[in-house]
């Protein structure tokens, strides 16, 4: 489990680098904000807040989505505050106050993922555009919300020494992984995200930071926008023209 | 071609009718069309690698691609926003599956989810049927980017599309029309081919057309050095209906304002249909013309007229493609050499209807809105300036200023559904390289969702004209109003009304 956990961790974290270098080194050539946009870097900080917390496209285009993508990013925020206690010590007095909304959360979550699910298999619209891989994501989000549900009402495992096996797998100094069947479905699923993240639909969440339709300011009579590679055509074109 | 249609069919057809349109195909490009614009000539054995390759370069150049093709989940916000979609309900009409007719090849070739779980993650290998629905259905885009607005991610499909575009011409399976017409802006100036004699002698009879009609020398200036203004305006200005009424407008406009102006033969067409096919070095090229007219003849402002693609590339892109605009660096050299030229009192380039709604504004020019009492006007946003431009300085000067030049020139003026107005506009059907007429019954079905809005504001409101600021706009429903049961005189531009009340 604790080579799993490495693994799993490694794939994630240089998959997703390798990936924000890669967006963050594409060029964007033309400025293309969909508009109305703000115009300078501020507003577009505050639009894309607004995507990020409020989901505020979505709300335009869908309500009822709306509500289940809701239900589950906020869930899950909720939830992943409340597994903050398992990486920290001592746990900090906020993130003990929170710990109860975990639960709450998790709720969310599964409403939120059966909603999703639901619309996925009863819109015709929906039901095209769906892949299998589409319902597999649901399906292991929900055995990862599912399993941590049932451990919080029905088999409570040993919390002390999960909290015991993370603290030792981020410190470097392992400690048994406790043998609870339940536990190890949980951590397996999570694995599973963590590794699939860097190369599947997950890249959602990093690619809204990048996207120039909503991260550019809408600025272009006022100041002149050139990516590298224009740029560089515009000097050999030059040159031509030179010669 | 007869083609009618009512806009309540349809209406209760199941969701999905899929290959409704998998018949409407554009035509193909001919080889001597391609060439002349240095495009391959025709599909020819290796096309499949050459088309992988030029994915790879563009996926490598366009930040837009890459993270559009990686982003979305299938939430399937956009299903219903197409017009396309909603006209047809052919599946392959909505936002998403069109990228994923993108998207799939990309999976197959691009990452290693696709590369080992093909079946699972729905990737596809480039075959020549794939190919042929890419040819199909990325010619039923209108890149109107309505979808965009409410993605989640900010999708745009006008990206993918231009991109889909891009690598077609780049196997030699371009789009007749547009390949045609790119042609023609280089060969001879503007992309209907009007030469600078016919030009002249066009502007010089509606001179005196006009000097008889309002008994005023209202003037329509070529090629004159030292003119404050330089009009770049869409070549269907000059003698399509009803656009030559707005071009009379902006005549009118300068007349009465005494501000001297001049259109240029080199520069006789304000489109730039690089856009549509997602081709940089064209759209430069084509953008280029306007910086050679504009230092050959000195102006120190540049204007465009009535165009909604155009606005989109003169606002948003000339300033990178040729430097009309401000805030170069100082070593930028071609950005610089223009930006020294023009008048930074006034926006760069500027909007006829920015000019028109500052003059009327200072109280520069005057106007009798009774001329227009026959009109209860209403506005349809085009798509270009709606979502991929603005106007003015406030961010929705591109909504504002054209509704308050109408006010001003008009009495009566209603909006038609807010649902279908301002960033929620739905294309006129025509738009994006779709103006022809194989593709006529895509283009009926596609104004669906506006002729509704245009019926109950018909209905309820008796609206009789509907302005709008865009060339294929007006091109568009002039073709498909009579198949809705309209008058193809009810639509006209901005201009046409200011023209009606202006007082010179």
């Amino acid at each position: 489990m604790l080579v799993l956990f490495y693994v799993a961790s490694a794939v994630f974290v240089v998959g997703l680098v390798l990936k924000l270098v890669q967006y963050g080194r594409t060029p964007a050539p033309l400025k293309i904000p969909t508009t109305p946009a703000p115009a300078t870097r501020g507003g577009v900080i505050w639009r894309l807040v607004k995507e990020v917390t409020v989901f505020e496209s979505l709300f335009k285009g869908d309500l009822l989505l709306w509500l289940f993508a809701i239900l589950f990013h906020g869930g899950l925020l909720l939830v992943t505050v409340r597994h903050l206690r398992y990486f920290l010590d001592p746990v900090p007095e906020v993130i003990v106050w929170l710990q109860p909304f975990g639960i709450y959360g998790g709720m969310a979550m599964v409403v939120g993922l059966l909603g999703l699910w639901g619309r996925r298999l009863l819109i015709a619209r929906v039901r095209y555009i769906s892949t299998v891989s589409d319902h597999l994501w649901l399906l292991l989000l929900l055995v990862l919300a599912g399993s941590g549900l049932l451990m919080t009402f029905v088999t409570h495992p040993d919390v002390v020494a999960v909290k015991a096996f993370v603290r030792g797998a981020i410190t470097f100094s392992p400690e048994p992984f406790p043998s609870d069947l339940m536990v190890a479905l949980h951590l397996l699923a999570f694995f599973v995200l963590l590794v699939l993240f860097p190369f599947s639909k997950l890249l959602h969440a990093p690619g809204l930071f990048f996207s120039p339709t909503r991260n550019q300011a809408d600025d272009p009579r006022e100041r002149r926008h050139l990516a590298s590679w224009a740029a560089a055509l515009e000097r050999e074109k030059a040159g031509a023209e030179e010669r | 071609m007869a083609v009618s249609a009512h806009v309540d069919e349809n209406e209760d057809a199941p969701e999905l009718i899929p290959g409704a349109t998998a018949g409407v195909k554009s035509f193909v490009a001919p080889p001597e069309t391609q060439e002349a614009i240095g495009f391959t000539p025709a599909l020819t054995d290796g096309w499949q690698e050459r088309a992988l390759q030029r994915m790879g370069e563009l996926l490598e150049r366009y930040r837009s691609l890459r993270v559009f093709m990686d982003a979305c989940v299938h939430c399937g916000a956009c299903t219903d926003k197409c017009h396309y979609y909603l006209g047809t309900r052919d599946p392959n009409n909505m936002p998403v599956a069109r990228q994923e007719l993108m998207r799939r090849v990309y999976r197959r070739y691009f990452t290693p989810a696709g590369r080992l779980f093909p079946k699972l993650v729905g990737a596809r290998e480039l075959t020549k049927e794939v190919l042929e629905e890419w040819f199909t259905y990325y010619y039923q885009c209108s890149e109107c980017r309505r979808c965009s607005i409410f993605c989640p991610y900010g999708i745009d499909t006008a990206e993918v599309t231009m991109a889909a575009r891009e690598i077609l011409n780049s196997v030699g399976y371009g789009q007749k029309y547009s390949n045609e017409i790119i042609g023609k802006v280089h060969r001879i100036g503007n992309n209907l081919g009007l030469n600078p004699a016919a030009l002249r002698n066009t502007l010089e009879g509606l001179e005196e057309e006009l000097k008889e009609e309002v008994g005023r020398e209202i003037r329509f200036p070529v090629d004159e050095k030292g003119a404050e203004v330089l009009l770049v305006t869409p070549s269907a200005d000059f003698f399509a209906e009803p656009h030559i009424y707005s071009l009379i407008g902006y005549a009118k406009v300068f007349h009465a304002a005494g501000i001297s102006w001049t259109l240029s033969t080199k520069a006789s067409e304000g489109g730039n249909f690089g856009l549509f096919i997602g081709n940089y070095d064209q759209l430069r090229r084509i953008a280029l013309r306007i910086r050679e007219a504009a230092l050959e003849l000195g102006v120190k402002r540049v204007v465009v007229g009535e165009c909604g693609h155009a606005w989109r590339v003169a606002y948003s892109f000339w300033n990178t493609l040729i430097g009309v605009g401000a805030g170069a660096d100082p070593e930028d050299r071609y950005g610089q050499m223009l930006q020294r030229q023009l008048d930074h009192r006034y926006k760069q380039p500027s909007h006829i209807c920015e000019v028109t709604y500052d003059l009327l504004e200072r109280g520069a020019i005057k106007v009798d809105p009774t001329a227009n009492d026959r009109y209860v006007v209403t506005f349809h946003d085009s798509c270009n300036v709606a979502r991929a431009s603005r106007m003015g300085s406030s961010s929705e000067g591109q909504f504002e200023i054209p509704r308050a030049i109408i006010r001003r020139v008009a009495r009566r003026f209603v909006e038609m559904n807010p649902e279908t107005t301002r960033e929620r506009t739905f294309c006129c059907g025509g738009g994006g390289g779709l103006l022809t007429d194989e593709l006529l019954e895509i283009r009926v079905k596609g104004a669906k969702p506006r002729m509704k809005a245009l019926k109950a504001a018909v209905e309820q409101e008796g609206v009789n004209f509907m302005a709008t600021i865009c060339a294929i706009c007006k091109a568009q429903f002039t073709k498909v109003l009579p198949a809705y049961g309209f008058k193809m005189s009810m639509v006209g531009g901005v201009h046409q009304l200011v023209s009606n009340a202006i007082l010179l």
